[in-house]
């Protein structure tokens, strides 16, 4: 369960968890609009790199290292296909642009967690919510929204009791070949669906019983407001943006084997 | 015999549940576990099927240290029974649903017929063989949890709040039924905080509080000790209670058996007429 830790979210006031959820999700598209423009290594190190000071300020390091951890797994598989695969279509050579262009590819997966991770590690799911409200998204939907989120971790923990419970019935998830362990799986999933339909019906007459949607036009204690770090952050959005475009027409980035090698 | 030897244990969230926790339960034994909300307790049984492995300390499950072996191999010794049924039911019939674990500890299928129908009849769902699970009433959930974990006839049995939920007849037979468990020599650890549910049937008594047992000792001298049960945060049972309030009379301030307090009230009664 520690790939969701990674994007749990902890109330905390700092800068970043202050900042406009709406500016801060423009911010994560536009780093990964980059992130997708380039695959050149040296500009993902950089969009890598950069994120970390942003971390730091949210004090989220510890969570953030954690998603990192998770994203571990899947980035060892995306280098090796990707590795592999070029090295049999490259006619079995082994060049080290090959395994730069390789990282490349695992770095842009790493920085697009790393993204996603910064922005739901700072914001909270209530801002979220809002944030949908009043860019006039229904509010049927934002409810859906918002309660989805703020039961991942509910499910996580439930679904690590269910694990308990199965494995000291015997269960032994690690066990048997490929497609076994996914069948292990199987009473683990079934608990898990079961009571989690359980929980949505429960949810469903509390919020009935509390006249849920009795009023069409709803109001809002807090309302989010762009302050002046909101602008800051649209500023420094538009020019990465910007910067990027005009890097990827008019400057021939070199390759860091390149920059070695002289 | 489970041996914890001065166990500590902290979830990964930094929580520290068990402080340096000792305790040896010997085959055969019948204990209850008791504490507040968040005292340790089931993290302290989990460590008996090696869910938990200790952060520091050391567990032996009749003799196996736990730190070493697989949950499959301990929990073929040691049955652990959740508190909600809902959380480990998944099969299409009950029938399925017992012999689940017979198969994960490769029984054969001759024998695992044996045992599915034995724990049937045990907890009286054999009229229910065939049907979901998912279609039964709670009580009748928690017995079929209760039969999928038996039906492997484990050494020790483990049950997490087992009265949590349950009406007083269905309290009434599971009580009888664990103390009929223990007298065919099972061992029996119980985790609640049912203190009428332990008065009624008097087992050795481990009381926790903050992640480390404040006292272990028989049910009648612990229950009745009003320092210890407030330290734990739970209260004398109820017939204790009024004798505690009567000890000015000189009534033993140890009871917690509704029919010997009857027999010392009629007996007091008796020599006032007399």
């Amino acid at each position: 369960m520690s790939v969701f830790s990674g994007f749990q979210f902890r109330r905390a006031s700092t800068p970043i968890h202050n900042l406009d959820p709406r500016i801060k999700f423009v911010f994560v598209i536009a780093i990964f609009a980059v992130a997708i423009m380039f695959s050149e290594l040296p500009i993902l190190i950089i969009l890598f790199f950069a994120q970390i000071p942003i971390v730091l300020v949210a004090r989220v390091q510890k969570e953030w290292v954690r998603s990192m951890r998770g994203a571990a797994f899947l980035a060892v598989i995306i280098f090796v296909t990707n590795f592999g695969f070029s090295y049999i279509y490259g006619g079995y050579k082994f060049t080290p642009w090959l395994l730069e262009y390789s990282i490349a590819l695992t770095l842009r997966f790493v920085v697009l967690v790393e993204s996603f991770s910064v922005f739901f590690l700072t914001t909270s799911p209530d801002h979220l919510g809002l944030a949908l409200e009043q860019s006039h998204v229904p509010y049927e939907f934002c409810f859906a929204f918002t309660t989805a989120v703020r039961f991942v971790p509910v499910l996580a923990e439930e679904a690590q009791t269910i694990m308990d419970a199965q494995k000291a019935r015997g269960l032994e998830l690690e066990k048997g070949n490929f497609l076994k362990r996914i069948r292990n799986y199987i009473p683990i999933l079934i608990p898990l669906i079961v009571s989690a339909i359980r929980r949505s019906l429960e949810l469903a007459e509390a919020m009935e019983s509390r006249a849920w949607g009795a009023i069409k036009k709803r109001t809002n204690l807090y309302e989010l407001k762009v302050k002046k770090g909101d602008f800051a952050l649209m500023t420094l959005t538009a020019a990465i943006l910007i910067i990027a475009v005009y890097v990827r027409l008019y400057v021939p980035i070199p390759s860091l084997t390149s920059l070695i090698s002289h | 015999m489970i041996e914890v030897k001065d166990v500590y244990y902290t979830y990964p969230n930094g929580i520290e549940a068990l402080k340096g926790v000792s305790l040896t339960i010997h085959d055969g034994e019948f204990v209850a576990i008791m504490g507040q909300n968040g005292a340790g307790k089931t993290t302290l049984v989990k460590h008996f099927n090696g869910l938990l492995k200790p952060t520091k300390g050391e567990v032996l499950a009749d003799g196996l240290n736990i730190r070493e072996t697989s949950v499959a191999k301990l929990a073929r010794n040691v049955g652990f029974v959740f508190q909600n049924p809902d959380h480990q039911l998944f099969c299409e019939s009950v029938e399925e649903e017992i012999a689940f674990g017979l198969r994960n500890f490769g029984f054969e299928e001759a024998l695992t017929k044996k045992r599915v129908e034995w724990a049937l009849n045990l907890l009286d769902l054999a009229r229910y063989r065939q049907t979901s699970p998912f279609l039964l009433s709670g009580g009748e959930r928690k017995r079929v949890a209760l039969a999928s974990v038996l039906a492997w006839d484990p050494k020790t049995v483990v049950l997490d709040e087992p009265t949590i939920g349950q009406d007083h007849q269905q309290k009434e037979k599971l009580r009888q039924f664990i103390v009929q468990l223990n007298t065919q020599g099972k061992t029996v650890v119980v985790v609640t905080h049912d203190v009428e549910f332990v008065a009624e049937s008097n087992p050795r008594v481990v009381l926790m509080a903050e992640g480390k047992i404040v006292a272990d000792g028989l049910a009648v001298d612990i229950l009745t000790n009003e320092e210890l049960v407030a330290k734990a945060s739970i209260v004398p049972p109820q017939i204790s209670q009024i004798f505690l309030q009567l000890a000015d009379l000189e009534f033993p301030t140890n009871i917690i058996d509704v029919y010997q307090a009857r027999d010392i009230l009629r007996k007091y009664w008796e020599a006032k007429q007399g």
